[in-house]
């Protein structure tokens, strides 16, 4: 038989508005900046994290997703995450200051990975972590690794989901996946929830 | 000569992202990486970078960035004794 695991939280984070399970918690006003939206949420959540300051756009995105997601993890939490753009914010910011004095502040953010690397200092987590880059939001290659990391026990719970950051737009989709809960964790069931307004 | 203190206060401010700080909280003798500011190693390359773009001083022995990093004052008078 099939072993099942389960969506127990989820945050969607997108058009300057934080949904924790599709409840809105949070609401800045749509003109604002992200940089200045990421602001009003660190403030909102009392975050007090004085590098959140000097994270990429990315990286932000993630700490507060995380934040909101849940309030503490096991330290063998995974993380699975996936997005279209990589780094590409502070790809182009890198680039735009090769010919002046590149910052290595923000050369340490060119790659998509490091948000993990955030997270898990964040959150104290200690475990295995992924990122996938696809053209678009692919669940099954999520859903594939999250079980194969559960099933093998290289994880008590993973999260996972969409984290994208491009100098036009953000758009962001996590979830909680436990061996026990009610929604059940499906390739399906994300792509319901991903394009759910 | 404070003058160079509060511009370095107000430069690391802005260039190291310390949002959480002003200048009125960093005192000349703070601690710049320990307890008391909180710098990191890549605030220490951004500081490397600050000294050649804002005042023409290349930084080359590591050793000496130990020493010349160490306080707002410390950093003040390197840059006071390379004028």
């Amino acid at each position: 038989m099939r072993k099942e695991f389960y969506i127990t939280a989820s945050v969607k984070i997108k058009n300057n508005e934080i949904f924790k399970n599709d409840r809105s918690i949070f609401k800045a006003n749509k003109s604002l900046s992200i940089q200045d939206f990421l602001k009003e949420t660190y403030q909102f959540l009392d975050l007090s994290y004085a590098k959140f300051h000097k994270m990429d756009v990315l990286c932000k995105l993630g700490i507060i997703a995380t934040t909101v997601l849940k309030k503490d993890y096991p330290s063998d939490t995974a993380l699975v995450l996936q997005n279209k753009s990589s780094s590409e914010v502070s790809d182009f910011q890198h680039q735009e200051k090769l010919n002046d004095f590149p910052s290595p502040a923000n050369f340490v953010y060119t790659l998509p990975n490091i948000v993990m690397g955030e997270i898990s200092i964040k959150h104290q987590l200690q475990s295995e972590n992924a990122f996938f880059i696809a053209e678009e939001f692919q669940p099954q290659i999520i859903v594939s690794h999250t079980e194969s990391l559960l099933k093998n026990n290289k994880a008590s719970a993973t999260i996972c989901g969409w984290l994208e950051a491009n100098l036009n737009d953000y758009y962001v989709f996590l979830n909680y996946i436990e061996p026990q809960g009610e929604v059940v964790f499906s390739a399906p069931a994300l792509l319901e929830n991903y394009i759910h307004e | 000569m404070s003058n160079l203190r509060e511009e370095l206060k107000e430069k690391i401010i802005e260039q190291l992202n310390l949002e959480d700080l002003s200048v009125e909280d960093i005192q000349n003798d703070d601690l710049l990486f320990g307890d008391e500011i909180g710098l990191d190693s890549i605030d220490a390359l951004e500081l490397i970078v600050l000294l050649e773009k804002d005042y023409g001083i290349k930084l080359t022995d590591p050793a000496e960035g130990k020493e010349v990093f160490k306080s707002i004052e410390t950093l003040a008078q390197f840059i006071e004794s390379k004028q």
